[in-house]
C-alpha cells in the first residue's frame, strides 16, 4: 500500500505540472491531428483505400505521438534540476519508474481519448468500439513501459530527442503489429475470440517489459 | 599460440565448407544453382542470433558484476554480430531475387525479424556512443541489449503470425532435406561459428589494448 501511495504522489506531481502548463498534452494533440491530416493527403481521399489503411494510420500516429510525449517525460525534469531532487527522494527507483509510467500512461490516454473520436469522425469508421478502446489501452501500456525506460536513458545522452525513437521503435514493432492486426480484425467485424491471439501477444509483451524495466531502471538513472 | 591454432582451424574449416558448398553438394532441382546461397545464409543468420545472445549475456553480467571484461565481451560480440547480420540480410536479398522475383519479401518472417534485429544492434551502438560519459554509454548499451534480447522471441512470434504462417520447423527436423545438403549446412554452420569465435577473440584483445592505451594516456596527462 505504501508503494502505491508514493507512486501516486510522483504521478500526481507530473499531472499537476501538466495541468498548469498544458505543454505536453496540447502539443501532442495538435501533432496527432496534423499527422492524421497529412495521411489523408498522402493516401488520397478515396473512402475504400482509407478503410484498408486506417488501422495502420491510427497506430503510426499513436506511436509517433508516443515518442513525442515520452520525450517530454524526463527532459523538463533534467532541465529544471528536478531529476536530482527525485533521485534524492527517500523512495526506491522502482517507485520513480512506476510513477513515471503512470503519468505517461495518463497523458497518452488523454490524447488518445480525444484523437479516437476525431479519427472516427474523419474516416467514417467505427473507431469507438469497445474492442478498439481495449486494444488502445493495452498497447499504450506497452508503449509507456518500454518508453519510460528509454526516455530516462535518452535524457543522459548528447542527442536526447533523437535517441528515444531509434531505441524505442524497433522494440515496439511486435505490439504495433498486434495492435494493427487486432484493429483490422475489429473493423472487419470479427468477434473478440479472433482478437484474443493478438491481445495475448500485447499483454505478454507488457508483462515481460514491465518486469525487465523494473529490474534495470536503476542502472539507467544511477549517477 | 592458442589463438593461431584457432585461426588455422577456422581457415581449414572455411575452405572445407566452401568445397562442400560449391563442389560437393548437388544442385537443388527447383531453384538451381542460386540455392547454394542457402549454405551461407543459414550460418550467417545463426551467427546474427548467437552474437546477439552473447552480447545480451555479457550485458547482463556487466550490469550485475560491473566488470569491464563483460562489457568488452558484449561490445566485441555486437560488432562482429552486426557484420554477420548485414551479410545475412544481403545474402537473403540475393536469394530472394531469383526465387521470388523481388529483392525484399515482407512475407518472410525470418527476413523481417532479422531486419528488426539489425535495428536493435544499431540501437546498441547508438546508446553507447551518444551517452554523455563513457561509463554511462556501457550501461546504456547493456540496457538496450537486454531489452532487445527480451524482445526477440516476441518479434519472431509476431512477424510469423503477421503472415498467417505457423512457426516453421528447424532445418534439421525437415524430412525433405537431402543428407548431403544437411551435412553441408551443418559443416558451414560449424565453420562460421569458429570464425565468429576467432573474430570475437581478436576484437576483445583489441579492446583490452584500447583500454591500456587509454590508461597510459591518462598517466601522461
Amino acid at each position: 500500500m505504501k508503494f502505491w501511495s508514493k507512486v501516486i504522489t510522483i504521478a500526481w506531481k507530473d499531472a499537476l505540472s501538466e495541468m498548469r502548463t498544458k505543454e505536453t498534452i496540447s502539443a501532442v494533440l495538435v501533432f496527432t491531428l496534423l499527422v492524421i491530416v497529412i495521411f489523408n493527403f498522402t493516401f488520397g481521399a478515396n473512402q475504400e483505400v482509407m478503410a484498408v489503411v486506417a488501422p495502420g494510420i491510427l497506430w503510426t500516429t499513436f506511436v509517433f505521438a508516443g515518442v513525442l510525449s515520452l520525450n517530454r517525460a524526463f527532459i523538463p525534469e533534467k532541465e529544471q534540476g528536478c531529476l536530482e531532487g527525485l533521485m534524492a527522494c527517500p523512495v526506491s527507483r522502482e517507485v520513480i519508474y512506476t510513477g513515471k509510467v503512470m503519468s505517461n500512461l495518463f497523458f497518452m490516454l488523454i490524447v488518445e481519448s480525444i484523437a479516437l473520436p476525431i479519427f472516427a469522425f474523419l474516416f467514417n469508421l467505427p473507431f469507438l468500439s469497445p474492442q478498439i478502446i481495449v486494444i488502445a489501452v493495452v498497447t499504450t501500456i506497452g508503449f509507456v513501459t518500454v518508453g519510460t525506460l528509454f526516455s530516462a536513458l535518452a535524457v543522459n545522452t548528447k542527442a536526447r530527442e533523437m535517441v528515444l525513437p531509434i531505441l524505442f521503435l524497433p522494440i515496439v514493432i511486435p505490439i504495433l503489429i498486434g495492435a494493427v492486426k487486432a484493429s483490422e480484425l475489429t473493423l472487419a467485424g470479427q468477434s473478440w475470440n479472433d482478437l484474443a491471439l493478438w491481445l495475448q501477444i500485447i499483454v505478454a509483451f507488457n508483462v515481460i517489459f514491465l518486469v525487465v524495466s523494473l529490474l534495470i531502471f536503476d542502472s539507467v538513472i544511477a549517477e | 599460440m592458442k589463438r593461431n591454432a584457432l585461426l588455422m582451424l577456422s581457415f581449414i574449416l572455411m575452405v572445407a565448407a566452401l568445397y562442400l558448398i560449391f563442389i560437393y553438394v548437388p544442385t537443388e532441382s527447383k531453384m538451381g544453382v542460386v540455392q547454394r546461397i542457402f549454405y551461407l545464409m543459414v550460418p550467417m543468420g545463426w551467427i546474427a542470433m548467437l552474437a546477439f545472445i552473447v552480447t545480451a549475456t555479457g550485458s547482463i553480467l556487466y550490469l550485475t558484476k560491473k566488470s569491464d571484461k563483460w562489457d568488452a565481451l558484449a561490445l566485441s560480440s555486437c560488432e562482429v554480430g552486426v557484420v554477420f547480420t548485414t551479410l545475412a540480410l544481403v545474402t537473403g536479398s540475393i536469394w530472394a531475387k531469383p526465387v521470388w522475383g523481388v529483392w525484399w519479401d515482407w512475407g518472410t518472417p525470418r527476413l523481417t525479424s532479422t531486419l528488426i534485429l539489425w535495428f536493435i544492434y544499431l540501437a546498441y551502438f547508438l546508446a553507447r556512443n551518444l551517452a554523455t560519459e563513457e561509463y554511462r554509454g556501457a550501461t546504456f548499451a547493456a540496457v538496450a541489449a537486454i531489452i532487445g534480447l527480451a524482445d526477440i522471441p516476441i518479434i519472431i512470434l509476431a512477424t510469423t503470425l503477421w503472415q498467417g504462417l505457423h512457426p516453421p520447423p528447424l532445418i534439421f527436423q525437415e524430412g525433405g532435406l537431402d543428407p548431403k545438403m544437411r551435412f553441408t549446412v551443418l559443416m558451414s554452420v560449424i565453420a562460421f561459428t569458429v570464425l565468429y569465435i576467432v573474430l570475437l577473440r581478436f576484437r576483445i584483445s583489441l579492446r583490452q589494448s584500447e583500454a591500456e592505451l587509454g590508461t597510459l594516456k591518462e598517466l601522461d596527462e
